[in-house]
């Protein structure tokens, strides 16, 4: 029996792509038994679009976008940010709570695997929740846009929220299951108000205006409304500054994930 | 209180085994590994090499380090000096990771995904699986196989780690206090699978502190207390070694000063009520008889290997201070 067992080749491991799709796959499950984060960040930015959107929905701006247009856009960007702050951060809490992280490093599993199937399994939700809020606004909203710039919006959409992908993976690596949903309520929502995302900023006190630029979630809405709408910032300086925030979130991140492994892995 | 017992270095088989070792890689092995938790030292140098193909129970009180030398093993901790191996490689080798599986004391699976599909999960972590089916069946899951894992008993979710530690069809199992959880009925069983798969020419490393349990099952019975290996050998070893005899007997009067110079290992007397260890039961009893003592209810029993540990954790404590003696004999 032994020479059976020597005869094996030593130098061996699944390949990393089957990792990921299971990964992905057993992701996905998972939102679709547990919805709730899921129908909270598909339901709000809807319901948003409700209340600040359809009132206006027709009325034209300066620049000749509709309201309509341009609240679908930002209540987008909401449903994104919200996915990978709240799905990411509130789940990799709940999972070092439960201890899901100890079995699996056990295994072949790559930790960055399972990063790549969270960060895919939270984009698959964002599309889907993207796409609700997109037939919504273009049959309550009479939202009209060529395929080329639903295209442009969806993936502009997805690549600026990427750097909020660090904010979520520092919550959830720098608290627990009972903080994170406030901290991540804390931090985001305050700060999606202080960038315009809800409501025009010229409509908000002065000193939140002048605060506004350096919040990360203000370029992404900048990058989101160029295309569609004038903004006050071009396209590359928007990301660049979201590109520098990428940087500080996920070196945020970094640091709360190699004090957690340091606790529990050295 | 007892008489020095023989040295329990002598019987590490670990020095004999060497010409062995050196013919045949081993699976696992820690060499001189200690480990600190902060001031805390949970392994004080241990030194243990697994061959394929073995089936080993380390035994030990608990904290006695059982689970820090199974995590350096499995390069979920790193030892403080000294080194693990899991076939030669560096145990958080991907490579060295795919020949083994693991079930670990305090660990979690998603809740809301079926047995089945977290089966196959983990089956995709591995380069040869063994299918679905046939993990679910060792661990006994096949009737829950649709059910989520949040909806298993304490029993049944124990068993799904098995069949998630056996499902990438490893080469070395590690199972850190299996049985904790099962009621006697599932234990059998599950014991009974255990067997099965370590007959399909697979190396087991468990850790228990149920004694039947280590006699039972394993080939080779490591005893881990307070950071060291005092004991490694087979069961049956560490059973005629330390042991010998059990002798309890009732005697009036008769107190501790009554037994000096004789060839017993733990003595208790209590309001006359005498129990002991020893390999020579007939040359005490001898003695007592022709002192006249009188013997009630005598008893001579072959000891288990729940005496013969008590034994060696006695001893080893002893040999560090005496007063922790009453904690590990109580």
């Amino acid at each position: 029996m032994n020479a059976e067992i020597t005869s094996r080749p030593s130098l061996d491991a699944a390949p990393l792509w089957r990792m990921a799709v299971a990964q992905v796959r057993a992701t996905l499950l998972y939102y679709w038994r547990v919805p709730t984060f899921f129908i909270f960040s598909m339901a709000l930015p809807v319901m948003f679009y409700l209340f600040f959107g359809l009132p206006n929905a027709h009325r034209k701006l300066p620049d000749g976008t509709t309201v309509g247009s341009l609240v679908m856009a930002h209540m987008g960007a909401y449903a994104v940010s919200s996915i990978l702050v709240f799905n990411i951060g509130i789940g990799r809490a709940n999972n070092r709570a439960q201890k899901l992280d100890l079995l699996q490093r056990a295994t072949p599993l790559p930790g960055w695997i399972a990063l790549l199937a969270d960060t895919i399994g939270a984009i698959a939700l964002s599309l889907v929740s993207l796409l609700v809020l997109f037939v919504f606004a273009s049959l309550a909203g009479g939202v009209e846009l060529g395929a080329a710039d639903w295209a442009t919006l969806t993936l502009r959409l997805i690549a600026g929220a990427l750097p909020l992908l660090g904010l979520g993976l520092a919550i959830g690596y720098g608290s627990g299951p009972n903080a994170a949903p406030a901290l991540s309520n804390l931090i985001y929502l305050p700060m999606s108000f202080a960038s315009g995302l809800f409501v025009p900023l010229q409509q908000l006190p002065d000193f939140i205006g002048r605060i506004a630029p350096f919040l990360p979630t203000y370029h992404y809405a900048q990058m989101v409304d160029h295309g569609l709408s004038k903004t006050d910032e071009t396209l590359p300086v928007a990301v660049a500054w979201l590109v520098a925030w990428g940087v500080v979130l996920f070196g945020l991140a970094a640091r709360a994930y190699r004090a957690d492994q340091a606790r529990k892995f050295s | 209180m007892s008489t020095p017992g023989p040295e329990v270095r002598d019987w590490c088989p670990d020095r004999a085994a060497g010409s062995l070792g050196s013919v045949m890689e081993a699976a696992v092995e820690l060499i001189d590994a200690h480990k600190n938790y902060g001031s805390v030292e949970a392994l004080r140098g241990v030194d243990i090499a697994i061959r394929p193909g073995e089936l080993v129970a380390m035994l030990g009180p608990n904290g006695a380090g059982k689970t820090t030398a199974i995590s350096l093993m499995l390069g979920l901790r790193r030892p403080t000096a000294g080194r693990a191996r899991l076939y030669g490689q560096d145990p958080t080798d991907r490579r060295a990771r795919s020949r083994c599986g693991v079930m670990l004391q305090e660990s979690g699976v998603s809740s809301a995904l079926r047995v089945r599909e977290l089966v196959d999960l983990f089956r995709a972590y591995y380069p040869h699986p063994m299918s679905a089916d046939r993990a679910i069946a060792l661990a006994g899951l096949q009737e829950q196989a649709a059910v989520q894992a949040g909806k298993l008993s304490g029993g049944q979710r124990q068993r799904l780690y098995y069949a998630l530690a056996v499902c990438g069809d490893p080469e070395v199992l590690f199972l850190d206090e299996p049985t904790v959880g099962m009621d006697v009925e599932s234990r059998r069983a599950f014991l009974d699978g255990i067997r099965e798969f370590w007959s399909s020419g697979k190396t087991i490393v468990l850790t228990t502190h149920y004694l039947d349990e280590a006699d039972e099952l394993a080939q080779r019975v490591v005893v881990v207390d307070r950071g060291l290996v005092i004991a490694d050998a087979p069961p049956a070893d560490i059973k005629s070694k330390v042991a010998g005899k059990r002798v309890s007997f009732d005697a009036g009067g008769v107190t501790e000063d009554d037994f000096r110079g004789m060839p017993y290992k733990r003595l208790e007397v209590r309001g006359g009520h005498v129990r002991l260890l020893s390999s020579e039961p007939e040359t005490i009893l001898g003695a007592l008889f022709r002192r006249g003592v009188r013997i009630r209810n005598l008893e001579v029993v072959g000891a288990d290997l729940e005496e013969a540990f008590l034994a060696l954790t006695a001893h080893a404590a002893g040999a560090r201070g005496a007063g922790e003696e009453k904690e590990v004999a109580g």
